[in-house]
């Protein structure tokens, strides 16, 4: 609707080229927080499409990224699948699991959302870990691959421009309009004529497809897999600060929180590694009591209140 | 057989009484507090520290843990949550806001946690085994049980037969109509939300001498205490109750009959069961 | 009396009960095409509660409601909509975080004629100037007064094009030159031919707007007709005054 749409995606194209020369020129280790940036860019722009405008916190990215991690991990390592297939299959399997949590739970109220996504990747974890206990024999995978990191990176790049792209398109249908409508008032949104539990399940699913195959792609990288370590729950809370502390009013506001988050809290991993949960609370706290909507949306209040000083 | 369901009843009475703490929280003070299952760990934690640093008697630090985290929850209600209550414009605003706000400070209660103790919370205390109508169980689950039924029947009661009781069962009703007969609605909050931290405290004391906690399991109590409020249906007692004895022999069941690692698991199932077929609670008349 | 022409809404045998209470009881008319009908009643008496199931709020424990002969009692409030019902609500509900014409657009977009694009853009700005409001389609809707925020949820409900438009107590709450402006608007909709349901209890704006009444009181009909009529029925004047006065 807005005109500027085209040239937003024009500038969008620009970054991503760019963002895709950074690994020719950068260090090793330098690449590796690249790659950790795109991977939670991925994550936190999947989950803003559909947390945003619904005001749902979800909490299932782990049970997602983990699913898509161990479906790859098992079908690499115990049938000697090509990557591509499996990554594939595990993006459809993360959707097809947010459909059916979106049926069950979007339809109440956002409460039963939080809990039920809050304890989703426990319990999956839970289940992996039985059946590998009694049925399977082994603990873990050994997977083999030749990528890099810089591999990994380009594949993550061209996730994030993927649903930056999705984004976009979506904001500007009638499903992207549906949603605004919805987070305003479910009850007028119904009464318009809008399906809301089909609205809000068609976004959470794509945001479990994404998050599924983000899981699926970074992989190979642990070279051995367990259920424990794919289905930490911190990958969820980490997503759902990054994408409120940049904010979700726009496509790309997510990003302004993942990058310097992702820079603090590589620092206190590094320093002081025995506060890191207290770091993830204060985070929360801050979020709540300083920045409600967010650096960009704080941004945005600021520059209107300046246009409305000078007129 | 009748061990499960012993052991899942003696179990159910300190979910129970989580669970109600939790309901006065969401029913009366509206607030999502998923901090609830850190100020249990943080009752156990205390019991702990006490006992194997002072060799103090868990159930004197019951009484303590129960007071300082009223006076805690308190504060944080009066500090930390009204003003989230003030500018929320919508029930669904407040609802994200306490959601995020809760999470902060489980967080924090959790790192706080870890600082003193990163290991178990592990001791023994009046673990004799006792006999009760042919099945074998231990002294200080069944003191936990009568503690956990002594403090929730006192609960019921107080909120039946007392002028403050009743007046915090007409807020959880409607904040609107109990501020117009002039009932005190922030002050009726405020309590309802320190009854509801004080009572996990006592409970997370209680079971801390027979289950082995730690730092991060929180969360976990937090999900079961939500899945007994929800089962039971939001702001019913007796609901809760029932859902907590479910709950506590189901995970008995499960965990004696297939695998201690599926209890999660089962109460998810019970979970879900209830979200697509009695989302109201199982009591609750649907409403729209 | 039943309505003239063919009816294009028809009720059956409704029954709405809340646990024990019964909130509306066997109710059944009529609203024939182009025609205005009020239902009025006492406070309490189950109009909301009857409007909220023609609108897919609630699902009538008992009885029918059909539009055109397709049933619309068990279906979901959207796709009511959709069918062709549009409504505003008793307590003004727009959309805090979109503009005026975006709210508009809102009606057009997902109600019954589903326009998109240019389209659903034009048809927002008809009806925001058909409500007297076209100014300000580009302002926030915290800027309106409460008429005004009335007349957005009317532009929005006419902007989905409804073949029946429910207006629950529209006009309560404005002061007399509000009022004025407000029935000669609703006037001006019934000049055009629209279906309408109105609930009222401005009797002055019944008298001037309707041509049937449906009376309601206990949750049961009790009266039905033109306005004089119905409003000088003895059992009406009771339910309205009680037994003592009548």
């Amino acid at each position: 609707m807005r005109p500027s749409g085209y040239l937003e995606l024009l500038i969008v194209a620009v970054l991503v080229v760019l963002a895709a020369l950074f690994p020719l020129v950068g260090s090793n280790l330098h690449i590796g927080v690249g790659l950790d940036m795109m991977m939670f860019a991925a994550l936190a722009i999947s989950w803003a499409l559909f947390s945003g405008p619904t005001h749902y916190i979800s909490l299932a990215t782990a049970a997602f990224y983990g699913l898509g991690g161990l479906i790859v991990a098992m079908g690499m390592a115990d049938y000697e699948l090509p990557f591509w297939l499996m990554i594939a299959v595990a993006a459809l399997a993360g959707g097809v699991l947010a459909a059916l949590i979106g049926l069950a739970t979007l339809r109440l109220t956002g409460v039963y959302f939080v809990i039920f996504t809050l304890g989703l990747a426990e319990m999956i974890r839970n289940l992996v870990s039985w059946i590998q206990n009694n049925f399977l024999g082994s603990h873990g995978f050994l997977i083999f691959s030749d990528f890099r990191d810089q591999h990994y990176y380009w594949m993550l790049l061209a996730v994030v421009a993927v649903v930056y792209l999705l984004g976009w398109v979506i904001n500007r249908s009638r499903l992207g309009f549906a949603l605004r409508i919805i987070g305003n008032d479910e009850t007028v949104a119904r009464h318009v004529g809008i399906n809301t539990a089909m609205a809000k399940v068609i976004l959470f699913t794509t945001t479990g497809f994404f998050a599924a195959l983000v899981g699926a792609i970074v992989a190979p990288r642990w070279s051995y897999i367990e259920a424990n370590q794919v289905f930490s729950p911190h990958i969820s809370f980490l997503v759902v600060i990054m994408a409120l502390l940049g904010g979700t009013t726009r496509l790309w506001a997510p990003i302004v929180g993942v990058v310097p988050f992702l820079l603090i809290w590589n620092w206190i991993n590094g320093n002081l590694p025995n506060q890191s949960t207290l770091f993830i609370g204060v985070a929360f706290l801050l979020i709540v009591y300083v920045l409600p909507h967010g650096v960009v949306g704080r941004l945005e209040q600021l520059r209107s209140k300046i246009r409305e000083g000078r007129s | 057989m009748l061990d499960i369901l012993v052991s899942g009843l003696l179990l159910s009475g300190t979910y129970a009484l989580v669970a109600m703490g939790l309901n006065l929280q969401y029913g009366v003070a509206r607030i999502m507090n998923l901090a609830n299952g850190e100020v249990l760990v943080l009752g156990a934690l205390a019991a702990f520290w006490l006992y194997t640093t002072r060799e103090l008697n868990p159930y004197i630090t019951v009484i303590a843990a129960a007071l300082a985290a009223f006076a805690g929850n308190w504060l944080i209600y009066r500090f930390l949550l009204t003003p989230l209550v003030r500018r929320a414009k919508t029930q669904g605003a407040l609802e994200v806001d306490s959601i995020l706000a809760t999470f902060g400070m489980s967080f924090i209660i959790m790192g706080v946690m870890f600082s003193i103790e990163g290991g178990y919370f592990a001791y023994k205390y009046l673990s004799e085994p006792i006999s009760i109508i042919g099945s074998t169980t231990s002294v200080n689950r069944v003191i936990a049980f009568l503690a956990a039924v002594g403090i929730g029947g006192g609960l019921y009661l107080w909120l039946n037969h007392t002028r403050t009781g009743v007046a915090m069962r007409a807020v959880s009703v409607s904040t609107e109509a109990s501020g117009l007969v002039g009932i005190n609605v922030p002050r009726m909050s405020a309590l309802a939300f320190a009854l509801g931290g004080a009572v996990a405290a006592a409970g997370g004391a209680l079971i801390s001498t027979f289950i082995t906690l730690d730092a991060s399991i929180g969360v976990v109590f937090t999900l079961k205490a939500l899945i007994i409020v929800i089962m039971g249906g939001v702001g019913d007692i007796r609901g809760a109750i029932v859902a907590a004895v479910i709950l506590g022999v189901v995970e008995t069941a499960v965990a004696t009959l297939i695998d201690p690692g599926l209890t999660l698991a089962a109460a998810y199932l019970i979970f879900v069961l209830i979200l697509l077929f009695r989302p109201q609670g199982l009591f609750g008349r649907r409403t729209t | 009396m039943s309505p003239t022409g063919t009816p294009i809404l028809r009720v059956r045998g409704v029954t709405k009960r809340f646990g024990g209470l019964v909130a509306v009881n066997d109710m059944s008319f009529d609203v024939g095409n182009h025609e205005m009908v009020g239902v009025i009643g006492p406070n309490g008496s189950g109009k909301t509660t009857m409007m909220n199931m023609i609108s897919g709020v609630f699902r009538p424990s008992a009885g029918r409601i059909t539009m055109r002969g397709r049933r619309l009692s068990g279906m979901p409030a959207q796709n009511i909509a959709r069918v062709g019902v549009g409504r505003t609500f008793q307590l003004v509900r727009l959309l805090p975080g979109l503009t005026v014409l975006e709210n508009v657009m809102a009606g057009a977009v997902f109600g019954h004629s589903r326009r998109w694009g240019g389209d659903a853009v034009d048809i927002a700005h008809d009806m925001l100037d058909r409500v007297g409001l076209d100014a300000m389609a580009d302002a926030p809707v915290s800027a309106l007064t409460y008429i005004d925020q009335k007349r957005v949820e009317l532009a929005r409900a006419l902007a989905g094009e409804p073949e029946v438009l429910l207006l629950d107590e529209w006009l309560a709450g404005l002061n007399p030159t509000e009022l004025e402006t407000g029935i000669d608007l609703i006037h001006a909709l019934r000049d055009e031919g629209r279906t309408v349901i109105l609930v009222e209890h401005v009797m002055d704006a019944i008298r001037a707007l309707c041509d049937r009444c449906v009376v309601m009181s206990s949750g049961a009909k009790i009266a039905e007709g033109t306005p004089d009529e119905v409003l000088s029925d003895r059992e009406v004047i009771r339910a309205y005054l009680g037994d003592d006065d009548a």
